[in-house]
Formats: C-alpha cells, sequence, structure tokens
C-alpha cells in the first residue's frame, strides 16, 4: 500500500499560484475612462478574474486539506499504546463514540474533549465504533481497520464514505457483525457489491441512501448476497410499478426501515 | 584572423544544439561567451550572442547576432520583424487565423484519447514554471467514435505478471479514487466515473496455476492484496460457478474493479481545456524532418532524425498544410523516418495502423464486446414461472477471466452482463472495419462462458460491439519513451488492451521524460524502445 501513496507527495501541488502574467493584459484591455471613483465591487472583480480564480482555487483547496487533516494516522499513540488506543483516540478526536469490551461508551462532549483514560486499557480492543456524521474518509478508515475485533461499526450519515470504502472493509469480515451505511449520499449500489466479504455480518442498515438508483432492487439483490444478514432498507415495494406481473415475497419479508 | 576567432565559437553553437537536442526540449534562447584566451585584439568579436526560437524553419542557424555596438543590435531587431511578417511568421495582419491551432508549439501529442490527454494533463501540471510549454493535442476524431477509449470494457486489475504493469495500475487507482482532486476544475460538477470495485477473478487450469502461483507473488510484493482460492473456496464464495478444469484462482480484494471510461476521458478533457492545453482537430499525415549524422562508439555511421514540423490535414477542406488533398478516411502508414521513407535495420516504429511492410510491431487488433441478459432472477425459496432455472452469478460477481480466455463481468442490476473474448492472432480480422461477427460469439465465447456459469445457458444476446486493441505483437506490453533515432519524439504506444487502466501512470511517465530526460517516480526502463532492437521480451502473461 506505500507504493500508491508516495508519489502523490513528490508532485507539487499547483493550487497555491499566485497572480498569473496575464493579470497585466487585463489591466490593458480595461478603457482609461473608467477610472471613476464609484467603481463597483464587481468591475473589480472582473478586473482581476484570474486572481479570483486563483483565491477561488486555493480556498477548495484548503477544505480538501482540512478534511486530509483531520483523517492524518495517529502514528506515535499507536506504536506506544497498541492499535486499539489509536483507533479509538482517532475516533474520538473525530467527535465520534467508541466503546471497549466490557467497558460502556467514551465519548467526545460538544467542545471536542474526552477523557484519556482508555490510554490505560492494556489491550482491550474496541467492541464497537460510532462514527455518525463524522469525515472519515478513505485515509481515515486505516484507523479503524486496524481494530481487529470489531462487531459494531456506524457510519451513518458520514459525508466523505464512498464506494472504494466500503471495498475496503473486507479485513474485519471475521469479526463485523454489525454496519450501518443510513443517510451517506456517496454510496452507491456499486460500492454494497463489495460487502459479500463480510460474511459474519448479521445486521446491514443501508437506508435512506440518495445515490442508489434503485433502492428496492438493490435491497433484494444485497439480501440475496448476504443470506445470514438482516439487511434493513428501503421498502422493496419503493419505486416499482405496480402491476399483475408481480409475484408475493412474502418470506423475504421487509422489517420497517 | 577573423576566421580563426570565429570558428570556435560556430563549433561550440554545434555542441550547444546536439545537449540542447539529446534532451528533447526547444531552448529559447542561450548565451554563450567566447572564451578570453584569445586576448585584447578581437575585442569587436569577443562576446557575442545566439538566439534560437521557436522557429522551426531556422532551426540551427543563428537568427540575430548582437555585437558590440548599436547598430548590429537594430540591424538584428529589423530581421527579426521582417521574418515575422513573412509567410511563415506569427503575425498575419491581413486575416484573423486565431480560430486556427497555432503554427508554433513546443509538444505536440498525437492522438487525443485517454493516453495522449494524460500525457498532456501531466505536462501541464509538472511544468515549471507554469505556461511554459505550449502543448497542442491533435485528435482526428473529436466524437471519438471508434476510439479504443470510448469502446473499452474499462476494467482496472492489478494482476499482471510484470511488476511494473502492477505498479502503473496501483497508481491509476490511486488516481481514479482522487480524481476529483486531481481533475478538479472551478464550477465544474465532481466527476463520477461509477467504480466498481468488484474486483478481478482470474481462473487457471492445471498447467497455468504455477504461473499463476509465481505472478500472484510478485504482486503481493508490489503491494496489491490478491488472494489465491482453491476450487473448494471457490465454490463456497461463488456457488453459481463450475469449477471443473479450474486448479487454482486469484481473486483480488482491492483496487480493482470496472469504470466509465468515457466520464474518464471528459474530465481529462475539460481539465486539460483548462489547463491552457490546446487542440487540433486533424489528423496528423507527415512529418518534416531534418537529420544529423553522427558516429557511435564503435565507429558505425547513424543518421539521428529531428522533427520540425508535423503536418496535420483537417477533415473539412480548409488544409492548412497541403501535403495530400482530402483523400480517404484510412489513415496513412507514419514512419518517423523522413521523408525516404522506412529505412532497413529499423523495424516499424509502432504508429503504423496497418502492417508497413508485412509486419508491423503495434497494430490495432478488433475486440468485440457482447452484452447479454441472464438467466431470470428469482429470489430464493419462490418456485420459477417457467422451468427450472439456475441462479444467475447476483451483485457480487466480480469481472471472471477463464482460463480459455473468456470474461465476463456484471453491468447494472437487472441481471445483465457483458462478456467477450480476444481471437487468436489466427483468427483475427480485419482491423478496417468495426463489424460485429456473432458466429464468433456463437463459437468461441459462448461455449467456454457457458461451461463455466451453467446459468448462461439461457442467455440472450442484447447488444454487440467492437474495439482496437493497440497490440504488440512482440511482448504485449507498452512502449514508453524516446524513439532512438528521431531525438524530439516520445512513444506511448502498444499497451494491448491495458491501456486505459495504465493511462494516468504513463502520462505521469511519459512527461516525466520529456520534461526531466528520465522517468521520476516508476521506472519504466524495461518498455522503452530500445528493447526491440536488443530482442528483450518484457513477456506479459496476463493479457485477456
Amino acid at each position: 500500500m506505500a507504493a500508491p501513496r508516495a508519489p502523490l507527495h513528490l508532485v507539487t501541488p499547483v493550487w497555491n499560484r499566485g497572480t498569473r502574467g496575464t493579470r497585466g493584459l487585463s489591466r490593458a484591455v480595461a478603457p482609461e475612462g473608467s477610472q471613476k471613483k464609484g467603481r463597483s465591487l464587481l468591475q473589480f472583480l472582473a478586473d482581476r478574474f484570474y486572481d479570483v480564480q486563483a483565491l477561488r482555487e486555493y480556498l477548495l483547496r484548503k477544505q480538501v486539506l482540512k478534511v486530509h487533516q483531520k483523517n492524518r494516522p495517529f502514528t506515535y499513540i499507536r506504536e506506544r499504546f497498541g492499535p486499539h488506543a489509536a483507533g479509538a483516540y482517532f475516533i474520538l478526536k473525530q467527535g465520534g463514540a467508541v466503546k471497549f469490551q466490557g467497558k460502556e461508551w467514551i465519548r467526545s462532549d460538544a467542545r471536542g474533549h474526552f477523557s484519556l483514560d482508555f490510554l490505560k486499557f492494556q489491550a482491550v480492543p474496541v467492541e464497537a465504533v460510532d462514527a455518525s456524521g463524522c469525515a472519515i474518509n478513505y485515509q481515515g478508515l486505516d484507523s479503524v481497520l486496524a481494530l481487529k475485533e470489531l462487531q459494531s461499526l456506524w457510519l451513518q450519515r458520514c459525508p466523505h464514505v464512498d464506494d472504494w470504502c466500503l471495498g475496503r472493509l473486507h479485513p474485519l469480515a471475521n469479526s463485523l457483525q454489525e454496519l450501518s451505511l443510513a443517510g451517506c449520499p456517496r454510496i452507491s449500489e456499486r460500492g454494497l457489491a463489495s460487502l459479500h466479504h463480510l460474511q459474519n455480518l448479521r445486521r446491514l442498515d443501508i437506508s435512506d441512501l440518495p445515490a442508489v438508483s434503485n433502492p428496492g432492487l438493490t435491497r433484494i439483490l444485497v439480501e440475496e448476497m448476504l443470506p445470514s444478514c438482516q439487511v434493513l432498507g428501503a421498502d422493496w415495494a419503493q419505486g416499482l410499478p405496480s402491476g399483475p406481473e408481480e409475484q408475493s415475497r412474502d418470506t423475504a419479508s421487509p422489517l420497517p426501515a | 584572423m577573423l576566421r580563426r576567432a570565429l570558428q570556435p565559437g560556430l563549433s561550440r553553437g554545434v555542441l550547444g544544439r546536439g545537449l540542447g537536442t539529446h534532451r528533447g526540449r526547444s531552448t529559447l534562447g542561450k548565451v554563450e561567451g567566447s572564451g578570453g584566451y584569445r586576448g585584447s585584439w578581437v575585442a569587436p568579436v569577443s562576446s557575442y550572442v545566439t538566439f534560437r526560437t521557436r522557429d522551426p524553419t531556422h532551426d540551427g542557424k543563428t537568427v540575430g547576432r548582437l555585437g558590440e555596438g548599436d547598430q548590429n543590435g537594430k540591424v538584428s531587431e529589423i530581421k527579426k520583424k521582417i521574418q515575422s511578417v513573412l509567410p511563415r511568421g506569427a503575425w498575419n495582419p491581413l486575416r484573423d487565423t486565431s480560430y486556427l491551432p497555432p503554427e508554433h508549439s513546443d509538444v505536440v501529442i498525437v492522438g487525443g484519447g485517454v493516453i495522449g490527454l494524460s500525457v498532456a494533463y501531466w505536462l501541464k501540471r509538472l511544468e515549471k514554471p507554469q505556461g511554459a510549454i505550449r502543448v497542442l493535442v491533435v485528435e482526428r476524431d473529436h466524437t471519438y467514435s471508434q476510439a479504443s477509449t470510448a469502446l473499452s470494457v474499462g476494467g482496472i486489475r492489478q494482476q499482471f505478471s510484470v511488476p511494473e504493469n502492477i505498479q502503473l495500475s496501483l497508481f491509476s487507482v490511486e488516481f481514479l479514487r482522487n480524481i476529483n482532486e486531481y481533475l478538479a476544475v472551478v464550477d465544474d460538477p465532481p466527476l463520477d466515473i461509477q467504480f466498481n470495485p468488484s474486483g478481478y477473478l482470474l481462473l487457471a487450469s492445471e498447467k497455468g496455476a504455477a504461473v499463476m502461483e509465481s505472478n500472484v507473488k510478485v504482486q503481493r510484493q508490489e503491494g496489491a492484496k490478491v488472494c489465491l482460492m482453491s476450487p473448494e473456496q471457490l465454490r463456497n464464495k461463488f456457488p453459481w460457478i463450475n469449477t471443473e478444469g479450474v486448479a487454482l484462482a486469484s481473486y483480488g480484494m482491492e483496487h480493482e474493479g470496472w469504470f466509465d471510461p468515457w466520464c474518464l476521458l471528459q474530465g481529462l478533457r475539460r481539465k486539460v481545456q483548462s489547463m491552457g492545453v490546446l487542440f487540433c482537430h486533424g489528423e496528423v499525415t507527415r512529418f518534416v524532418s531534418s537529420s544529423s549524422h553522427t558516429e557511435t562508439t564503435s565507429g558505425e555511421e547513424v543518421t539521428l532524425r529531428r522533427i520540425h514540423e508535423v503536418h496535420a490535414q483537417e477533415e473539412m477542406y480548409l488544409s492548412r498544410c497541403p501535403v495530400c488533398g482530402p483523400g480517404p478516411p484510412s489513415p496513412p502508414p507514419l514512419v518517423p523516418a523522413g521523408e525516404d521513407g522506412p529505412q532497413p535495420g529499423v523495424p516499424a516504429c509502432g504508429m503504423c495502423p496497418r502492417d508497413q511492410c508485412g509486419r508491423g510491431l503495434v497494430w490495432p487488433d478488433r475486440r468485440a464486446g457482447w452484452c447479454r441478459e441472464g438467466a431470470p432472477w428469482h429470489p430464493a425459496g419462490h418456485p420459477a414461472p417457467c422451468g427450472a432455472e439456475e441462479k444467475g452469478p447476483g451483485l457480487e460477481t466480480p469481472f471472471v477471466i477463464d482460463a480459455s480466455g473468456a470474461y465476463f463481468r456484471r453491468e447494472g442490476l437487472g441481471n445483465n452482463y457483458l462478456g467477450g473474448c480476444s481471437p487468436t492472432e489466427e483468427e483475427e480480422p480485419d482491423p478496417g472495419n468495426l463489424e460485429v461477427d456473432h458466429d464468433f460469439f456463437q463459437d468461441k465465447v459462448w461455449p467456454p462462458l457457458a461451461q463455466r456459469v451453467p446459468a448462461f445457458e439461457t442467455l440472450k444476446v442484447r447488444s454487440a460491439w467492437a474495439g482496437y486493441y493497440d497490440y504488440n505483437t512482440f511482448d504485449q506490453n507498452g512502449v514508453v519513451g524516446p524513439h532512438p533515432l528521431v531525438v524530439n519524439m516520445y512513444f506511448a504506444t502498444g499497451f494491448s488492451g491495458h491501456g486505459l487502466q495504465q493511462a494516468p501512470a504513463v502520462g505521469r511517465a511519459v512527461a516525466e521524460m520529456v520534461l526531466d530526460g528520465h522517468f521520476r517516480t516508476i521506472n519504466l526502463s524495461p518498455f522503452l524502445f530500445n528493447r526491440f532492437y536488443l530482442g528483450e521480451k518484457v513477456q506479459e502473461h496476463n493479457i485477456i
């Protein structure tokens, strides 16, 4: 996995470019008569088109970097306290909640502070992770995948969890029993296809996924793919036209989503 | 006396040109001073400056010469102005030609498919300083109706046998995953390449099992996530498969799957246009080059060429370079060996769309794909309405490649599948037309697939199409890097069916070669053109 990430750092980012040589050009083009004092803000911005564009690109890049910063690995904690503590710290830092085996849920408060008592637990595995609403992404999943005995993972409404992330969950196949993906805007049926590795899964929540094209059919196909799993999702009849060719599907009875 | 003073300067000029030549860049200006050893009596010519502009017609000759004294400077300025007004110059006051592609550019990329656009993107991204080079992409069909990119099945995998191929594919996956960071354009919507992370499943018979094991070892060393499965495990995981004749299977768990190549192409196009790459709608017909003779270390005479002009013919009647009149749509063969045709001893460079002399090295192969409807699907436990049908492969179906060479993958949710097979070299159809041969499906594609997946016995063909492979007949691997005899020409071709999945990484490698003179991130020296001379095959075994 080191190979694909290393070249990224060698490429210089183009986002921090300043003004380009054509700024002088736009000034030359502007007629001399428009030097009046009441020049509007719009005219001001239009004259500096490339500057404004560079600024917008910079702001966009800053947002992306913010998410990257949130998903950085905590290698020191991992080396010192072990992968479970590092994963717990990562989740708590993002604003989620963690449950160690035999202990209570640990949450960070409204200000983002949390107690560091869990660092004293010696090799107690993390049992459940609640990362609802967190800005966890593909890189950040490194910390979660290190939790080898994770049983329950909630990724509800995570804005950066997408199909690529779902393809990464297979190392947790032995232990993961509950997975919730409700409300994630970037997950589609293509990512759900890669969940078939998780054969120990007992509960899967795929309700309210806006990017899935056909929720009812997808839910049926996922149920077919994971026979011993209870799938909470869209109602199977959703999106289907009613007609005589429909068969009764009473054994695949849907539970209320 | 004057002649003696001038000659050392002139010879240095020739050497300077050679250096610039080998690096493949056009120098914008070069300042040389003559040495101070001549003493003060040659003060009038003690220093002179040679300019070399981008004007290709004057390559190698000094365009302006400034000596001591103002008069020489004025003369050279006037000379330059006169040259720019003359027909080949940059300034044309009589009509507005701004809509035409530029007369001069630093890099001309022949072909605007995914590889060409990827090279353009990385050139613009890696250039220092920004905006330093002008890149022109020449593409003959902007609808991409016959382009391999648009007609590709769109798979990406790391299950190759050559380590460089695996590294290329790994970087390309990382590029696709972060495509909205690489190819973001302000105010344009983000790209959705519709990636299916379902993985590839390669099946091997008894005799291919040992090769597959060693390949998987190499793949794991490079960082690919591949696992080996026995027939027993295969049956557990994919109950719809018939494991008769399968000894071993390798399954890619991560970073493998398929995506929408058209989206990648349009995303690249949009981004390179925003970066300032210029496009030319035309077909490259001819190169005009100059040659220089040198000797190798063993005393052999070698002719080096340098391309100065690229002539392209547009389809409209506006032909800027009337080399040949509006001709037939089929492309004439291109061999960058100057105007006197291919030289004996030099193999065809690989750009010949047809056999140049009966035996091209890289030529387009036709591959066909079929989109089929599978068996009607029913939920477990319910009787099928008409006859007992087997359950078709479901949502978890990977891209399955059978030992016989036939392959298929799932397409969408409606129980549709996409499959095909590559014809062997003997039964290769004529690359001139892209008509689909339906008998080929009946005889060569369907039987192995129906044997592998019993549910496919009841398939119906919905549609079919054919596309080209840039097939390298030597060793089925790409040709990347400079031409050994044409000093400013670079290749990126011959990928034999996996050009799309290696395009982002190959583009970066070629850009590094053009800008720096060597590969920086992924070392593709095994793929250089020299291997054809030396006879060193870099054989890729896992070609579909």
